[in-house]
């Protein structure tokens, strides 16, 4: 269901189009992730697990990765929060499951950088792939801890 | 539908900021229990302060000094006779309501509260007031009890005769719950807390600015409020306390201001109130207040209540035939609510709830309100909350539940 369609990533959900701005936020993509419990469990054999929160609004996951010989054999999370945090935290164990410990990292940075608007251009951004989706959290400073809480989370964890 | 209450007043026009658009529609403003909107009146007072009286108050021996300290002390007297405090000088102006609890929970409670004593709050306060009783009563080795709730939100009758005992030192209570709206009954607390030898300190920050307080009628130890909350500008805020233990406690910060004479290796502190008034204070904000009492006044606490109050009865069908709504403290039987709601939207994190309403102009507050032992009481780790004053219409309420209506239908749930 999730696929890497990323001409949906910019479509908006049917009848949004009054509400300003809203449709850029909350894509189909964004919100079918954020329903989405399929990395939402406990592995049976984690390496590492990391709590990440956001005291200000209560937002609380803990990210759990197998990692064997330097690649990230499988990831999965378990918490709550936002519409925002849980789509991010879904969409980023897509992206990472599979992926050596060193290009998790790079993703990650590359990430953060798309967030705080420091790099906007769409070709050095395609290897996020759906986390693409993101970018105009950007553009709202209320909202930019919720989008950064699980990358963040996976940067402290490896 | 009209947009106004029948016989009421259109004083939107007199607040600037209710004038503006927010995502191209004219701005709804639902967060008065975080902090509310200022009327021309009390920024006019502002600016001409600064624009025309200031110097240092208590200090300069010239004329411009002179009028900052008449401002300043003409406030403290204000602030006297709106909340009924016996003398001025019970009056300590601070930077808002959770500095005044500091300063108590510092001065008062780290000398009068020991190991084994106990300090009595309800499971509703706001982290200022519970967080530096929590802290006093680790450090000094005491108990920190709870009042819980009855299943209408309303503190448990039973908890408050049965935690308040022969062993508590300190009651602390606010009047009106920020998440729950609820009126507490903090004078039948204040007597409860006397009959035990215990002294009783009242937050007031949500009930200062909407209904009418009388300090010495509940018979409140200490009484605290913020008054960027009542129209006033943020930085300055109030701490009461009866003179006989205002004059008992020690400073809480000292320097400048606060002292009668320095030696090199001791200290005459200044009576009441400068004792607590240490550092150049806010003169602006107290000019700022003394406008906001008097154009509250000027407005009356009957109209308040009476607005909020059909506010509240206009909204609260409306939510409670939308199924997808959950509402907490909205079931009182005691005819204490106030202007809060605070509700969830099913399947919705409040906090996607409060975007998708404020793209549509419509500003609302969501979290955990300060309030995370209340919500974990509550079983939930967040919650949106409207918080309506007497500048709010049955407009905005149509406004809000038109826009709470779609909040669903953007994260592809059914209606």
């Amino acid at each position: 269901m999730l696929n890497n369609n990323h001409a949906d990533n910019h479509a908006g959900l049917g009848g949004l189009s009054g509400i300003g701005g809203l449709d850029s936020i909350y894509t189909e993509l964004i919100a079918e992730h954020s329903r989405s419990v399929e990395n939402k469990h406990h592995l049976s054999f984690p390496t590492v697990t990391q709590k990440g929160r956001n005291p200000s609004c209560g937002d609380e996951i803990t990210l759990e990765l197998q990692v064997e010989d330097g690649i990230i054999k499988d990831a999965a999370f378990t918490g709550v929060g936002c519409a925002i945090s849980q789509a991010s935290t879904s969409i980023m164990i897509d992206l990472i499951k599979g992926e050596k410990v060193e290009e998790a990292h790079r993703l990650a940075d590359l990430f953060l950088q798309m967030i705080k608007g420091e790099i906007t251009d769409d070709d050095e951004l395609e290897d996020l792939d759906e986390a693409l989706a993101l970018k105009n959290i950007s553009h709202m400073p209320a909202r930019v801890k919720c989008a950064v809480l699980s990358w963040r989370t996976l940067l402290e964890s490896i | 539908m009209s947009d106004k209450i029948t016989g009421t007043k259109d004083y939107k026009k007199e607040f600037p900021l209710l004038q503006q658009k927010m995502h191209d529609r004219q701005i709804v403003y639902l967060d008065n229990g975080a902090t509310t909107q200022k009327p021309e009146s009390v920024i006019h007072a502002m600016c001409s302060y600064y624009g025309g009286c200031n110097a240092n108050p208590h200090r300069g021996a010239y004329e411009l000094s002179v009028r900052a300290t008449d401002i300043y002390e003409n406030a403290r007297e204000r602030v006297r006779r709106f909340i009924n405090a016996k003398h001025s000088h019970e009056i300590i102006f601070t930077k808002n309501a959770t500095e005044s609890l500091n300063l108590i929970a510092y001065s008062y409670g780290m000398s009068n509260i020991g190991a084994g004593d106990e300090v009595v709050i309800a499971i509703s306060e706001h982290h200022s007031n519970l967080v530096p009783w929590q802290q006093i009563c680790r450090q000094k080795g005491a108990v920190l009890k709870y009042i819980y709730l009855e299943e209408d939100g309303n503190l448990s009758q039973e908890d408050i005769e049965a935690k308040i005992t022969d062993r508590t030192k300190l009651v602390a209570v606010a009047q009106v719950s920020n998440v729950l709206g609820l009126v507490n009954p903090v004078k039948e607390i204040a007597a409860r807390a006397h009959s035990v030898g215990a002294v009783m300190v009242v937050d007031g920050s949500q009930s200062v600015p909407h209904i009418r307080v009388d300090v010495q009628d509940m018979d409140a130890d200490f009484f605290v409020f913020s008054g960027h909350k009542m129209l006033s500008p943020m930085g300055i805020g109030v701490l009461y306390g009866k003179e006989a233990l205002l004059n008992e406690m020690p400073p809480f910060l000292m320097g400048g201001d606060m002292i009668d004479y320095v030696e090199e290796q001791e200290t005459e502190f200044a009576p009441l109130p400068a004792k607590f008034e240490a550092g150049t204070q806010n003169v602006g904000g107290a000019a700022g207040l003394t406008a906001a009492i008097d154009y509250l006044e000027k407005v009356g606490f009957d109209y308040v209540e009476k607005v909020e109050r059909e506010l509240l009865a206009y909204a609260l069908p409306k939510l409670k035939a939308m199924p997808y709504i959950e509402l907490y403290g909205c079931d009182s039987t005691r005819d204490n609510k106030t202007g809060i709601i605070t509700f969830n939207v099913k399947d919705v994190h409040p906090h996607d709830v409060a975007t998708i309403l404020d793209a549509q102009g419509v500003a609302i507050r969501a979290g955990h309100h300060c309030a995370q032992p209340l919500m974990k009481y509550l079983g939930q780790n967040a919650t949106c909350r409207a918080s309506f004053y007497f500048y709010n219409t049955r407009e905005d309420v149509d406004r809000w539940l038109e826009s709470l209506s779609k909040v669903r239908g953007v994260l592809g749930y059914a209606e």
